[in-house]
């Protein structure tokens, strides 16, 4: 019988054991950036930025050159890498306490620049790695450590949609926000983090990618459970959807 | 620039001697009064052909300074105190993932917004860490605009040297004056600097990863043993101004534009006769420890003076435990002092004895 492989790890990824929670969609996001930097060329001249929170082991996944930013400062230290070395391909990865949290001044002010670089945001309106607590992303209603009964919009205000928001800066190039949650929005997952990376490699400016993943663990769901939670909770709050593209402006 | 002698200010000469040492990313923000760095470096980096960045905070331009830095370029930020509060973490982290970049100081008074006036306020901060953690960070501190220029072109040689941090801190005065400053010849940085660890993409080698972050069992014992091991290696760093020490039996113990202005007083109180003598720490950090004690060995007696409420005296009279002490005079950040102020308290401790 003849063989064929079709399906593959990327080599750029690791070929470890996970320490990411079972049904955890960092994996899945990990090798599509991994995925992405191979289709483009691009592995041996990336510097990585992870930053703080479950992800900041990314350089144990992705074999790139990596730097490890404080809280929250990813985007900045990106640009220090890509003033430094213009022609490096840079990312950061971040997650949502990180980026809309204690990090918003860095991440606005980056995209507001026009960064040559490239961010990879992971939103699963929790604070993962601290046990649970409420992002600026947790949804109205949604329980957690720090808001035992619920998301209340009066007093914690409502979840940040940072897509919508870095779109609305004039030197963004790309913006857009994806979920990988089914084999339809994984393909549309892949094409906004590769259109994310384009922007830099073309010198079109600053790409920004969201993509809506599960934390069962802080959810307190099954697997299943939580990736269901993202088609019937998440993506109603947090519509999918390019909010900005350069090369589709006139 | 030439080698003919320029008349500009100690911000400017701080300016100059980053550009003559192939510093090549600048990242700042402004504050007073020190703005007269990124003034001159928004036009003289990029016609250096290196890169410039108004950041958003100064939280954000020491994590510039960071990332330029994890990848083998000469990089500086610069500010002034409330500012270098700020740079505390991105500090602590460099300090921890072993990163060279420089970091400039025009000390003003404090605490909270102060005034923009001369303080050396900020010694403990600067010497002692500064940030979370155990580490330790080189601190030149400079007292004529020449050494604003020749302290700020050694400091990035340091930070290679020991993959470290280094602080230069000065003041108010020493950034505002204007002197007569001899520029040196720019020396081309060895492209190979750096090569070990820097950041370049990982090309055909493994990825390399600069982080501070060490959870496995024992890994940050180990590596708060090599950092412990390493700053007591920047030992061989120490500099120092020894003025009419030699035969002094009361010595003045004072740095930066406060050693300066020390030296006038003790200048002139040697011409009225009396034996006394300045010993300026030009670092810091590695204190001159030794080489005070030595000076107690013969039987000096020491007066620290200082533009805060008593700081460096702390580490004067524990370089001189056990068989000396040091007096203490503050003059208050909020105030300039003139060499005239500083005589009487000189005066009075030369009779203390």
């Amino acid at each position: 019988m003849n063989e064929q492989l079709v399906f593959d790890r990327p080599a750029v990824l690791a070929d470890v054991a996970t320490h990411y929670c079972p049904g955890c969609q960092h994996g899945v996001i990990h090798r599509i950036v991994a995925e992405c930097l191979e289709e483009f060329g691009v592995v041996e001249k990336t510097i990585a930025v992870s930053a703080i929170g479950c992800s900041v082991f990314l350089y144990n996944y992705i074999l790139v050159d990596t730097v490890e930013a404080p809280h929250g400062r990813a985007p900045a230290v990106a640009t220090g890498v890509k003033r430094a070395r213009s022609d490096a391909f840079v990312f950061a990865y971040q997650g949502d306490g990180d980026l809309a949290s204690i990090g918003l001044a860095e991440i606005m002010h980056a995209a507001n620049r026009g960064e040559r670089i490239s961010v990879v945001f992971v939103n699963n309106t929790v604070y993962g790695m601290t046990g649970g607590q409420m992002a600026p992303t947790t949804m109205i209603g949604q329980k957690t450590t720090t808001c035992p009964g619920g998301r209340c919009a009066e007093r914690e205000g409502g979840p940040m949609r940072m897509a919508e928001i870095i779109a609305g800066l004039d030197s963004v190039a790309y913006s857009a926000r994806a979920a990988v949650n089914n084999i339809k929005n994984l393909a549309q997952a892949k094409r906004a983090v590769r259109r994310a990376f384009e922007t830099q490699i073309t010198g079109e400016g600053f790409g920004f990618v969201e993509l809506l993943a599960t934390c069962p663990t802080n959810w307190k769901l099954s697997p299943t459970k939580a990736n269901e939670r993202i088609a019937k909770e998440m993506i109603p709050g947090f519509p999918l959807g390019v909010f900005k593209d350069v090369a589709k402006e006139d | 620039m030439s080698a003919k002698r320029v008349f500009i200010k100690g911000n400017e000469a701080v300016a100059y001697g980053a550009l003559a040492a192939g510093c090549r990313c600048y990242f700042g923000y402004p504050i007073t009064p020190q703005n007269e760095i990124p003034e001159l470096l928004s036009s003289a980096m990029p016609a250096a052909g290196g890169e410039f960045v108004q950041a958003e905070s100064e939280v954000a331009a020491a994590n510039m300074l960071l990332g330029a830095a994890a990848c083998g370029v000469r990089a500086m930020t610069t500010s002034s105190s409330p500012g270098v509060s700020l740079m505390q973490e991105a500090i602590s982290y460099m300090a921890g993932s072993e990163l060279p970049g420089v970091i400039v100081n025009m000390n003003r008074g404090g605490p909270g917004l102060g005034d923009i006036g001369p303080s050396q306020g900020d010694y403990f901060q600067s010497v002692k860490g500064g940030g979370h953690g155990d580490y330790r960070t080189l601190v030149l501190a400079p007292a004529t605009c020449q050494e604003c220029y020749d302290l700020t072109f050694a400091a990035f040689e340091l930070a290679f040297k020991y993959r470290n941090p280094v602080l230069i801190l000065g003041d108010a005065i020493v950034g505002q004056m204007k002197e007569p400053v001899a520029p040196r010849a720019d020396v081309p940085v060895d492209p190979a600097e750096g090569g070990g660890w820097k950041l370049t993409g990982r090309g055909q080698r493994a990825p390399r990863i600069l982080k501070s972050l060490f959870l496995e069992d024992g890994a940050l014992a180990g590596q708060n043993q090599r950092l412990k091991d390493k700053y007591e290696s920047m030992r061989a760093e120490v500099r120092y101004e020894a003025f009419e020490t030699a035969d002094a039996q009361l010595v003045v113990v004072a740095y930066g534009s406060i050693g300066r202005i020390a030296k006038s007083a003790v200048r002139a109180l040697r011409a009225a006769g009396l034996k006394v003598g300045l010993f300026r720490p030009i670092t810091l950090f590695p204190f001159p420890e030794a080489e005070l004690r030595a000076l107690a060995g013969e039987g000096k007696r020491f007066l620290t003076i200082e533009h805060n409420l008593g700081q460096m005296v702390d580490d004067v009279r524990l370089a001189v435990r056990g068989i000396a002490d040091s007096e203490f005079f503050g003059f208050f950040p909020g105030n300039m002092p003139t060499p005239e102020e500083f005589e009487a308290p000189i005066r009075a401790a030369v009779k203390g004895a």
